[in-house]
């Protein structure tokens, strides 16, 4: 009883003392061993307001929002909600709230629709208040532009379109407070565009929104506010539309970021990797077939493939890999050897590197040491009589994170307590440090920070010009643009024509990313000659009309 | 009436991480709430609980006739729960240990009847390895068949573990019955040459319990130290990163089915090589089901199921005694090893789980 006295006069108080803020963090301070992931945060948000959290990675910043969600507890500092101190002990509790969030790693169960899903995080109050779930989420979709099919299952559904669903799910909870950590990532340009619509009418219903994004011109057009976190700290706080995308890069990184305007373009020598005449139906019940895909990879040159999330990506870059072994074996050739039917293993001994558009779960194992992850894929070396050199090993892992400087307690982190970006510097590092002939690169600096960005970046540039030929699968346009020597574009399991970068502009690329390139003659011929076609053709199909 | 400031029924929630604590001390706490249900189980059959827990868990140990007897149960528990803990660690559940152990048994002894009026030296190597091959090809088959028809490990283990005690009960009924044995359901009995030597001049424990334990900790040191044991550790934690490095399932698969088949062989050939000399219907009082228990209570490391090996030996010793001295049927080790489990499995929980007495409207409190 006393208790329950004490704090309603606490939250008296704190109504008393506070702006009429939705959200306001009053010296948020959170430690882990090691390090001060967040040190003395304070920031607010007004009902309605875009905010801008910005901040390389190991900055704080999902450990901030973590703590807003109820995902971690603060060691210090007070949090009010609509002006009344609140303990968000867990995300039920952040969700009673009206918090919703969208996470860098997705949280949907694979093997339950989109509609389940969704169903899956409704309180009893708000199924009842919805009399048929997938008519909502189909209302929602069209109204929003997601373009979201409620029956669909989750595993047949890439990355982009899985993100879809999370902001679908916060949506159908109609939030106050939409948290997205980096939303904008796997979309296209066109997409982007309806979400900043969508984010910018929610916020005139009276949303308030925390965006997290490293695409800084993003921040300038959408946000209303920023705050940039360097080491756990606040450093700056400023209003987007008066700065620059420089002038907050350098806010976030310090002097360092000195973005270059582009990279020297090269001209690749000898074709080591070609692909001829691929053809392949998916694994998946749901995934994209690859149709009559040729192109050559040449040592010295990085080729991008540009695309949007789900038009054959994944089931190319398993084809190539390896993952997926069921291709012709002349389909696939490395160093004039036909490698279609070899196994992951036997082409990562022939020098064909690979980094996964997964980091955790798949480019590393996520509740083993980072020693153990290089092993994952690097047993060169480390290996003799069968038996694991674990003490070379882990210097070799020491000397890695030293160089590609990846931000963790040592050797002996867990592959899941490293943010995003620092994983993915781990893994670029590991899989140059076997000195590849070519290497297989999907979504390399997705949800990486500006710093680490570059750093990335750099490394490809650098095993490019010591001869090895690079695959760079991405769907950030610029980035292709700035790293890429030739590029194409996927749609629908065809790959467009490949043409140097330099001859070419983001428009075209725009336009074979929606699928231009394919000709009719071209496309029917393939509806004849294959079986009955999948569910998803015609989806896919229908979305592209 | 005013509410009270926690809960009476505490909710369930996940906790942000795995419990260190909980990961350790679940064994611990498991068998201690099972010896807490077994006092009251006895209490309730008017024995005294502290004497019936002596009888268990002390007497087992107090004489080196027991103790012998004890290493004698320890050594087939050891070596099936050893190859189990591998399956498992490698997310194939093989629960075939049983059946793969009866046919080491029968396959072995087949061989072993062939040198009963022999000495050759090479007489129990040979019987050995036929025990060995059969446990092997016994695993084999369910491995065939989840690698070519994706059928489930689980079912077609249990399944064969009934074909192979019909299979072994037509043995000592048919072919391998002994022809001066007035028809009881037996093999003759074997001969020096084919029975496995005793490790002390008194008791019956033989080679096989020493293979058990070199074995179990030959498989711990290849677990942590070699490249096929980290293999084997990826391709159970996460198939995608197995995968994705480009190890071979089906190689895997293989080879952690039958090093699991070959142990469970070498257990069966081993007891009647060893302390029964003969084949008989009765040669394993649920070995391979108790050895499932004993790897989880091991906590799937080969170490670890030598502890958790030690304490199932004592308990199977134990019943033995009890049945004895307290006249309490066996069926009260099945019993034991049943809510064993059970507590396991539920403490187990808690490593991911927590319960909450708070109000769940806690976010306003304070």
């Amino acid at each position: 009883m006393n208790h329950l006295n004490n704090s309603s006069n606490h939250a008296q108080q704190g109504r008393q003392s506070q702006n009429p803020q939705r959200l306001s963090l009053i010296n948020i301070t959170k430690e882990y061993p090691g390090c001060i992931a967040n040190d003395k945060i304070t920031m607010s948000l007004a009902a309605g307001e875009i905010h801008a959290l910005l901040g390389e990675n190991g900055a704080g910043k999902s450990t901030l929002v973590k703590s807003i969600y109820g995902v971690v507890a603060p060691d210090q500092g007070d949090i009010f909600w609509d002006g009344r101190k609140v303990i968000i002990k867990s995300p039920s509790v952040a969700r009673d709230l009206g918090i919703g969030m969208v996470f860098q790693h997705f949280s949907l169960f694979e093997t339950l629709t989109v509609s389940e899903n969704i169903e899956l995080c409704l309180s009893k109050k708000q199924l009842t208040s919805i009399p048929d779930l997938s008519d909502k989420i189909r209302q929602l979709s069209r109204q929003y532009g997601l373009d979201i099919d409620p029956d669909r299952h989750v595993h047949s559904l890439s990355i982009g379109e899985r993100q879809r669903v999370e902001i679908m799910r916060c949506l159908v909870q109609s939030v106050k407070l939409l948290i997205l950590d980096e939303p904008t990532s796997v979309l296209t340009p066109q997409e982007v565009t309806n979400l900043f619509t969508v984010l910018r009418q929610l916020a005139a219903e009276g949303c308030s929104i925390l965006f997290i994004s490293h695409k800084l011109h993003e921040v300038t057009e959408l946000c209303h506010h920023a705050t940039i976190l360097r080491g756990g700290k606040v450093i700056a706080t400023c209003e987007p539309k008066n700065e620059t995308s420089a002038s907050i890069a350098k806010m976030m990184v310090g002097e360092l970021a000195e973005q270059t305007a582009g990279y020297a373009k090269k001209q690749g020598t000898d074709t080591v990797f070609s692909v001829n005449n691929l053809s392949l139906s998916p694994l998946q019940p749901f995934g994209t077939t690859l149709k009559q895909i040729n192109f050559q990879l040449q040592a010295g040159e990085i080729l991008g493939i540009a695309g949007v999330a789900g038009n054959g990506q994944d089931e190319l870059m398993s084809v190539l890999s390896g993952e997926d072994n069921r291709s012709k074996a002349e389909t696939i050739c490395l160093e004039n050897q036909n490698i279609g039917r070899f196994s992951a293993g036997k082409r990562r001994k022939m020098g064909l590197a690979y980094v996964p558009e997964e980091r955790l779960g798949r480019g590393a194992v996520p509740e083993m040491s980072l020693t153990e992850n290089t092993l994952l894929t690097h047993s060169e070396g480390f290996v003799q009589q069968g038996l694991v050199q674990w003490k070379k090993l882990k210097d070799y892992t020491s000397q890695l994170i030293t160089q590609y400087s990846v931000k963790c307690h040592g050797e002996r982190s867990e592959a899941q307590s490293l943010s995003g970006g620092n994983l993915q510097k781990f893994i670029m590092g590991r899989e140059i440090g076997q000195a590849p002939k070519v290497l297989i690169c999907a979504h390399p600096t997705w949800g990486v920070d500006v710093g680490a960005a570059l750093s990335i970046h750099q490394a490809l540039l650098t095993l490019r010009d010591q001869g090895a030929a690079i695959l760079l699968v991405s769907e950030d346009i610029d980035e292709l643009f700035l790293l890429a020597d030739r590029m194409a574009a996927v749609c629908d399991g065809y790959l467009s024509p490949v043409v140097q970068t330099d001859n070419t502009n983001i428009n075209e690329i725009g336009q074979w990313m929606a699928g231009t390139f394919i000709d009719e003659e071209q496309s029917t011929m393939i509806d004849t000659s294959s079986t009955s076609p999948t569910p998803s053709q015609h989806s896919k199909k229908e979305t592209q009309a | 009436m005013k509410a009270l400031p926690f809960k009476l029924i505490p909710t369930l929630e996940a906790r942000i991480e795995p419990s260190l604590i909980m990961k350790i001390s679940s064994p611990i706490l498991a068998i201690f709430l099972t010896l807490i249900v077994g006092s009251i189980l006895f209490s309730l059959l008017g024995k005294d609980p502290l004497h019936a827990m002596q009888v268990l868990l002390v007497a087992p140990l107090s004489d080196a006739y027991n103790i012998n007897e004890m290493l004698v149960k320890m050594g087939p528990l050891l070596l099936c729960a050893v190859g189990l803990a591998i399956c498992y660690r490698a997310n194939l559940w093989n629960i075939g240990a049983e059946g793969q152990l009866l046919i080491g048994a029968l396959g072995g002894s087949a061989v072993a009847l062939q040198f009963v009026d022999s000495s050759a030296w090479f007489a129990l190597p040979l019987t050995l390895i036929a025990g060995v091959l059969s446990g092997m090809l016994w695993a084999a088959i369910p491995t065939l068949l989840k690698l070519k028809f994706n059928s489930n490990l689980i079912l077609t283990t249990i399944m064969f573990n009934y074909i192979a005690l019909s299979l072994l009960n037509w043995g000592v009924h048919g072919p391998l019955k002994d022809p001066d044995g007035y028809g009881f359901p037996e093999s003759a009995m074997f001969s020096e040459a084919t029975t496995l030597p005793l490790l002390f001049s008194e008791g019956r424990a033989h080679l096989g319990v020493l293979f058990a334990l070199v074995l179990a900790l030959m498989t711990a040191f290849l677990l942590s130290k070699s490249h096929l044991g980290f293999q084997i550790k990826v391709f159970g934690s996460d198939e995608a990163a197995a995968k994705y490095a480009g190890f071979s399932s089906t190689k895997l698969t293989w080879i952690v089915m039958l090093f699991a088949g070959a142990l469970a062989g070498l257990a069966g050939i081993a007891e009647v090589a060893g302390p029964i000399g003969q084949l008989v219907p009765g040669i394993s009082p649920g070995y391979g089901y108790s050895a499932i228990i004993i790897a989880y209570l091991g906590r799937l490391n080969p170490i670890g199921t030598i502890l958790a090996t030690l304490f199932m030996a004592v308990l199977y010793m134990g019943g033995d005694l009890a049945q004895i001295e307290l006249g309490i049927p066996t069926a009260v080790i099945g019993m034991f090893q049943g809510v064993l489990l059970f507590f396991l499995l539920a403490c187990d929980f808690f490593i991911n789980y927590r319960l909450n007495f708070n109000k769940s409207n806690a976010a306003y409190a304070q």
